[in-house]
């Protein structure tokens, strides 16, 4: 309501050719972001409250979707913070010349270290395979490529999950990647466009397991209080994915955009994030996780390749992934 | 002058849209990487698919047209309203029903492991070709069903009189009139499939030309190879036209009075009562699983998606209005450019429409300030080649005869469409006006690049619940949707009926 | 007074010339099929493209006038009247052809659809009426019309004699003064009902010659038409 509220003062205040007096901080981010149940409306509530500013969040389609449509706006962008690109994205994302360093320096609750000049992460997870309660689990990769049980992934070309596991296996099996998929064939059910469509699936019963994330299970429990998801704990160790944010050199809002990332990595936005993006804060906030996550996997070992790796190892992984699956 | 100016904006809005946002990704193109051996696969892939899916829908529909066409039963209207639902159903949705019949849980594979009977899957290249006739038979059963209704009443009563058969002196010239035009259309709704293909192709063997445009798009940035691919989707969306119109026989049926049909080869009922039945069966499982799943999460749906709901059915209602103000300038014109036209939109590709279009928009005005607007424009061209193929014979037939009759009463322009045409095209035009309002609500095409904050469709909204783990809101989402779409399709389809007599 | 001068009109290797003036009064048109009757028509009422030389009507040259602006009414083989207009609606584009009928115009119609023996009929549509009904309602159009030239194209070929004869008088006696052709392939219609004849063979429309005159010694062309 207080939403709606300032919304509409704001446009009043357009209207009233005070617009200079309200300066606007444009973010672009993925869809699910924005939308009334992820983070977006939370976050641009607790935002203005403190910036004397206009949040105005802009969805993009996914992750993939994102990097394509600031690369379409080019140095135009209207947009001062993209939001939501992960590590596999990153190094085609500073390719582009567009970002500048954030200048953040934050203690950050990630697994492994982190010192990127152009992007901050705000949020970070675990790909897991995501199955029910009280059914075999797999142990691993390979113990999954040798059982029967049926998966549903995502296309890698299409969706970051999917781009996520093929760097899963690359970065837990390098060379053997390719045998890897190709034992791996049998248990796949289907490639679907997104996670959406991979999730619903699995949900329909379609399959034994879909990759999503270790903090899948938390949704079902803290949101619809049921606990027959888990997510399986693999031996070879989960591959992160790092949710980031990156401020635009061509930005008109500097100061805003630097006090937006500021806050980003600050209590404010960081309780936001476990109950509505359903991901591991990247700066754990004071009251620490919400009840459930305890409960959670914590798998023995993150993996995950540097931006530069991932990128270098994205078209021969694509093409292994490619000819394994088509045979 | 009348009818050649709106024809003309018609046609420059369809190759601007197709042709036109080719050019702007194209030109937006840095030096790409060219095609590669799985894109060279893809094709293939999409030209098997296509075909098969074509092919299949149509022997499945002939049966099925043909029982409708002869048997007069309580519920034949309704049964023909909801036998169109799935070509208007979002794809998602679609697919949700088909796996809740066939899926590895679906109704099937249960009632086959209850008798200790191996299990079916869904997955791979039939599964692919299942779901496009899926979508596809209700389109093909409705031009078939045409052309059976097109023949003349006394051509029945001649053949009868002369004790010939009904089958091969009417119904094959008729059948070979209709079906290509009828394959063609739905050769080209397949080739341009995407999310279809991939999530019941069982992986990356099911790319079609689509995925690897998103793919060159959204992940490589190789706008070039993007553009390239969509040149070669155009060049096979024509070349399947040309062939089809190579082998479609031009002669009409010609006209009859317009007497209710009565025929003297009634044929077994039984034959036609199977047909019918398993036609219904096949379409409307999916349909009920999609409610059944749908109804729960009708409670569980958060406001927002109501207030979608309102701005899908306005961006529903403006398209549908665009489009038979466009159908009906481009019939009135008539000629080969048109049919053209009506084939263009369909082998175009959504993902480089939105991405040329966005490249045009954007270094002018803001393209959320645009969305639904834009989103209007586009779903009403993409509608565009059904509604001409709907409104067009009929507009020919108004001119063929009554033109002559209202150019000697001096009835000119804005006239002649007030007092001649529309009234005698009532029932294609509010055809035409339900099927685009029902797949414009069914979109989500555009949208997803253009929507800012606040300005979500419904199918844009029921995916957002999706990616945020409410499957049961997005069930209800896709319900509500369903019921939207065939309310509207009803509505403007009755609207054309109202009392139209003669 | 209609004038056809130097008229010739090419359909791919068939060429037909007239060159010729026709009275008011019932003009017939015959000869034999395929021959150009209907096509000679068309050309006067500005249906007909790929025409050479000029039609006039006193004096005026209208060649390059649109159908709808010539002063001709036409009654077309079928298809005269609006299936989805009332009666009333049907005989009133006549009048006027945007259908915005005033009080006085209503009246005119009512008139009209008296004077052909449709009296009350102005509610029906064609469906509810019988042929020859809806022959008299496209002429009680060509009555409140009032152009001066009424081209019948064959209207009531599909009506039996006994009603064709009777349409035949209700033309003669209700377009009295205007100047009327007929085309019909009935040699008796024409003896019956023409003042004089058009004769339509071999790519020449023959100038009128009186009725009569002509059945009494009929030129070659003629004799083979009517097998004589």
């Amino acid at each position: 309501m207080k939403t709606t509220l300032s919304i509409s003062v704001a446009a009043a205040l357009c209207a009233t050719s005070a617009m200079a007096e309200t300066p606007t901080l444009n973010v672009m981010t993925y869809d699910s972001f924005v939308s009334d149940w992820g983070p977006g409306p939370a976050v641009e509530a607790a935002f203005e409250e403190i910036c004397n500013c206009d949040l105005v969040f802009t969805g993009a389609g996914d992750g993939a979707a994102l990097l394509a449509r600031l690369q379409l706006e080019g140095k135009g962008s209207d947009a001062d913070v993209v939001l939501g690109l992960d590590t596999n994205l990153t190094a085609a994302a500073r390719a582009t010349g567009l970002f500048a360093p954030h200048g953040v320096s934050a203690e950050l609750d990630l697994p492994i270290s982190w010192d990127d000049a152009e992007f901050l992460p705000f949020d970070w997870g675990y790909f897991a395979f995501v199955g029910n309660a009280g059914e075999d689990a797999a142990t691993s990769l390979k113990a999954l490529a040798e059982s029967d049980a049926k998966i549903l992934i995502q296309d890698p070309r299409s969706s970051t999950p999917g781009l996520g596991l093929l760097m899963w296996v690359k970065a837990a099996y390098g060379d053997e990647a390719a045998d890897v998929w190709a034992a791996l064939a049998d248990n796949i059910v289907t490639v679907t466009p997104g996670w959406s469509e991979a999730y619903g699936l699995f949900l329909e019963g379609e399959a034994d397991a879909v990759l999503s994330y270790t903090t899948s299970p938390a949704y079902h429990l803290i949101a619809e209080e049921d606990d027959s998801k888990v997510a399986w704990a693999f031996d070879e160790g989960h591959y992160m994915q790092v949710e980031v944010a990156g401020k635009l050199a061509g930005t008109d809002q500097p100061e805003l955009a630097d006090q937006f990332l500021a806050f980003m990595v600050s209590d404010g936005f960081q309780s936001i994030i476990p109950t509505t993006n359903w991901m591991y804060p990247a700066k754990l906030p004071a009251e620490g996780l919400p009840a459930g996550f305890e409960t959670l996997v914590t798998p023995n070992k993150a993996l995950l390749l540097s931006s530069d790796a991932a990128a270098a190892a994205r078209d021969g992984a694509l093409e292994e992934w490619r000819a394994a699956l088509s045979q | 002058m009348i009818q050649k100016l709106p024809a003309w904006l018609a046609m420059a809005l369809v190759l601007g849209l197709t042709l036109g946002t080719l050019a702007a990704v194209g030109w937006r193109a840095e030096l790409g990487r060219g095609l590669s051996a799985a894109d060279w696969a893809a094709v293939r892939f999409t030209i098997t698919q296509a075909i098969m899916s074509a092919m299949l829908s149509v022997v499945l529909a002939i049966p099925a047209a043909r029982a409708l066409a002869r048997r007069s039963f309580r519920g034949r209207r309704i049964l023909i309203t909801l036998l169109g639902a799935p070509f208007l159903l979002p794809v998602i949705v679609a697919v949700l029903g088909l796996l809740a019949v066939f899926g590895r849980g679906g109704v099937i594979n249960s009632a086959l492991a209850a008798v200790g009977l191996p299990q079916i899957s869904i997955y791979g290249f039939w599964g692919v070709v299942l779901a496009h006739v899926f979508f596809n038979l209700p389109l093909a059963v409705r031009l078939i069903l045409q052309g059976w209704q097109a023949i003349p009443a006394e051509r029945f009563r001649l053949v009868a009189s002369l004790n010939g058969s009904v089958f091969r002196l009417l119904e094959v010239p008729m059948l070979a009139r209709v079906v290509p035009g009828a394959a063609l259309v739905i050769f080209l709704i397949c080739l341009t499939s995407f999310a279809v293909a991939l999530t019941l192709g069982g992986g990356p063997r099911a790319t079609t030309v689509e995925l690897a445009i998103y793919q060159a798009i959204q992940f490589d940035f190789d706008l070039g190879r993007a553009a390239l691919l969509a040149c070669i989707q155009f060049g096979l969306g024509l070349s399947a036209a040309f062939v089809a119109w190579q082998v479609t026989p031009t002669q009409g049926m010609g006209r009859g009075m317009d007497r209710i049909v009565q025929r003297w080869d009634q044929g077994r009922a039984a034959v036609d009562a199977a047909a019918l039945s398993l036609v219904a069966l096949f379409l409307l499982l999916p349909l009920a699983m999609v409610v059944l799943r749908g109804v729960p999460g009708l409670i569980e749906m958060p406001s927002a998606v109501w207030a979608a709901a309102g701005r899908s059915i306005m961006v529903a209602t403006g398209s549908a209005g665009l489009c038979v103000v466009l159908a009906v300038a481009l019939s009135l014109r008539g000629g080969v450019a048109v049919s053209v036209i009506g084939v263009m939109p369909l082998a175009a590709s959504g993902l480089v429409m939105g991405t040329g279009l966005f490249v045009l928009v954007y270094p002018f005005v803001s393209p959320r300030s645009v969305a639904l607007p834009v989103t209007i424009l586009v779903n009403a061209t993409l509608a565009l080649p059904f509604a001409v193929r709907a409104i067009g014979p009929a507009v020919a037939d108004v001119k063929a005869d009554y033109g002559k009759l209202a150019e000697s009463l001096g009835m000119q322009g804005w006239n002649r469409l007030r007092i001649v045409v529309f009234p005698r095209i009532r029932r294609p035009l509010g055809f035409a006006a339900g099927l685009a309002a029902a797949l414009s609500m069914g979109d989500l095409g555009v949208i997803t690049l253009f929507a800012g904050e606040a300005q979500e469709t419904l199918p844009l909204a029921m995916y957002r619940l999706m990616g945020s783990y409410r499957m049961e809101a997005a069930a209800g989402a896709g319900l509500l949707l369903l019921a939207l779409s065939l309310l509207l399709f009803w509505l403007c389809d009755q609207g054309g009926r109202r009392d139209a007599d003669a | 007074m209609l004038t056809l001068d130097g008229l010739r009109i090419f359909l791919g290797a068939f060429q037909l010339s007239a060159n010729l003036t026709v009275q008011p009064g019932i003009t017939a048109i015959i000869g034999p099929s395929g021959g150009g009757k209907s096509t000679l028509l068309a050309a006067i009422a500005g249906f007909q493209d790929g025409a050479a030389g000029r039609v006039l009507w006193q004096d005026q040259d209208i060649t390059d006038a649109a159908p709808g602006a010539r002063p001709i009414s036409t009654l077309f083989q079928d298809n005269n009247l609006f299936p989805h207009l009332t009666i009333a609606q049907n005989v009133g584009l006549g009048l006027r052809p945007d259908l915005k009928l005033s009080q006085t115009d209503l009246l005119a119609v009512a008139e009209a659809l008296r004077a052909v023996g449709l009296d009350g009929m102005e509610q029906r549509k064609p469906a509810a009426m019988s042929g020859g009904q809806q022959s008299r309602a496209a002429l009680a159009r060509l009555l409140v019309a009032d152009r001066p030239v009424v081209l019948l194209d064959e209207p009531f070929a599909a009506l039996g004699p006994g009603m064709r004869a009777e349409m035949l008088a209700l033309v003669r006696e209700k377009l009295v003064g205007r100047t009327v052709l007929m085309v019909t392939h009935d040699p008796d219609d024409a003896q019956r009902a023409a003042d004089q004849v058009i004769l339509v063979s071999a790519g020449v429309a023959a100038p009128p010659v009186p009725t009569q005159e002509l059945f009494a010694d009929p030129p070659e062309a003629l004799k083979a038409y009517l097998g004589k």
